[in-house]
């Protein structure tokens, strides 16, 4: 293994400018949780990693008072988004998904903004985000810009970030009443797995019925990056979502996913859950809005 | 580049000459000595490293010993008492046969202690939920699941219990 320095800048600033000065040769690190295991493995080899666990920004976690969104900084773990009552009552799609990221240990110590930046095409973290509009805030020598997390990746590995760029937050636009959403990993097993297909689903009904106003169907390890099936979302809106309506947009879901065969699964095999857990994820996004209307 | 760093070990403060591509668990085993935490895959899937930093369960081998300056660490080493005497989870590995060849051991016993000191209830799908990152070759997997059911606190589990109706009758 490779020697390195560790670097422990105080600011994000701090944390740019090392980078620029050390153009090429420094990579960021938060949990380490990734980077340490690809710099065992000769994969990274960096001269320095700039640590951004101490820069006092990307903790947060909570939501706005006067907008309604919530806030989550780049730094949260994944185990305080599992542990949060916040997230598992008001964003339960979140909870589904990041309680089965990697083990306890590693949820104890990794990133949300880790996890979007390694953009691996089943980012768990990234399907229910994105099922809830989530835009990211990133920072840079250039300044603060805002991606919309759909278009954040753009294949396995890449994501439009520029280099010396740290994201520091992720923001979710507060969604509108009577919104549900449901994630679902699916695997071989149950835990220490990475998914053969992930499903998000997330549905507004309109007030008084139960119409859908708004759908969202996002879709991991169905495609290099992470995808929005939009056919599938633009057959349910304006529809009254019965079992039928849904299974209709599981099809279409599975027509638009661009699965692949692998050593984890093949693609006919991946289509089809496509197709049954769009169902499923449905059906318990109506469950859920029923819960928080009975509250 | 050597730093120094300060933390508490097994309640004991500690001052420690690093170097920076150290992670903990290289620090705690060739340096301090604990071999309790084992290398097993080295890449954060087996938890034969699992050690306790600031009451949460971590993969040893993935944490760079420049993060612990300031912190708490929990080994195994540091569980049983003073005079030597096994806390109730050791104690209740061995009654229980939660131990085969002991590799895991170490890790299993510390992720369930993390877990008792944050839900001292856990269902047993809690526990398995907790130990999910905890491989055992010898695959004893029942007995180390009865062996942290068998300290979890029933009686106060049964006043929690009445005190969470009330609570959601509210």
């Amino acid at each position: 293994m490779k020697k390195f320095k560790y670097l422990i800048p105080k600011t994000l600033d701090e944390a740019v400018s090392l980078n620029q000065s050390h153009e090429g040769s420094a990579i960021y690190v938060a949990g380490g949780t990734d980077v340490m295991v690809k710099i065992k493995s000769g994969k990274l080899a960096p001269d320095y990693l700039i640590s951004l666990k101490h820069i006092g920004v990307g903790s947060q976690l909570g939501v706005n008072r006067e907008t309604g969104a919530l806030h989550i900084g780049g730094l949260v773990t994944h185990r305080t988004l599992e542990t949060s009552s916040l997230i598992r009552l008001q964003y339960p799609i979140i909870h589904d998904a990041v309680q089965r990221i990697g083990s306890t240990q590693i949820r104890n110590v990794a990133t949300i903004g880790g996890n979007l930046v390694n953009a691996v095409p089943s980012a768990d973290g990234a399907i229910p985000l994105i099922a809830l509009d989530a835009r990211v805030n990133i920072y840079g020598s250039a300044g603060e810009r805002t991606v919309d997390l759909v278009h954040f990746f753009e294949g396995p590995g890449q994501t439009v970030m520029d280099r010396g760029e740290i994201v520091t937050e992720i923001v979710v636009p507060k969604q509108p009443s009577r919104t549900g959403g449901a994630y679902q990993k699916f695997g071989r097993r149950a835990a220490m797995e990475l998914p053969l297909i992930g499903v998000g689903v997330l549905i507004t009904l309109e007030e008084g019925s139960n119409r859908c106003a708004k759908a969202r169907i996002t879709l991991g390890v169905a495609a290099p990056t992470p995808i929005r099936t939009l056919s599938a979302e633009r057959y349910l809106v304006g529809k009254e979502i019965t079992e039928n309506t849904l299974n209709e947009a599981g099809k279409l879901a599975a027509e638009e996913s661009r699965v692949r065969d692998s050593v984890r699964g093949l693609a006919w095999y991946r289509r089809e859950m496509v197709e049954v857990l769009v169902q499923r994820m449905g059906v318990k996004c109506l469950q859920r809005i029923k819960e928080t209307e009975a509250l | 580049m050597s730093r120094e760093i300060k933390f508490v070990l097994n309640g004991a403060q500690t001052c420690v000459a690093i170097e920076d591509d150290w992670n903990l668990l290289y620090l705690l085993r060739e340096k301090l000595g604990l071999t309790g935490a084992k290398e097993g895959c080295g890449r954060g899937e087996c938890g034969a490293c699992t050690v306790i930093v600031d009451g949460l369960a971590v993969n040893s081998c993935l944490y760079f010993a420049v993060e612990i300056d300031g912190k708490e660490v929990l080994t195994i080493e540091g569980l049983a008492g003073a005079d030597g005497t096994l806390h109730a989870l050791q104690k209740s590995f061995v009654s229980n046969g939660g131990i085969q060849c002991g590799f895991c051991t170490p890790g299993m016993i510390l992720s369930a202690k993390a877990l008792l000191d944050e839900n001292p209830q856990p269902t047993e799908a809690d526990i398995k939920q907790a130990l999910a990152g905890n491989l055992c070759r010898c695959t004893g997997y029942v007995q180390i699941i009865e062996s942290v059911e068998a300290v979890v606190d029933k009686s106060s589990g049964d006043i929690n219990a009445v005190v969470r109706e009330t609570g959601d009758s509210d």
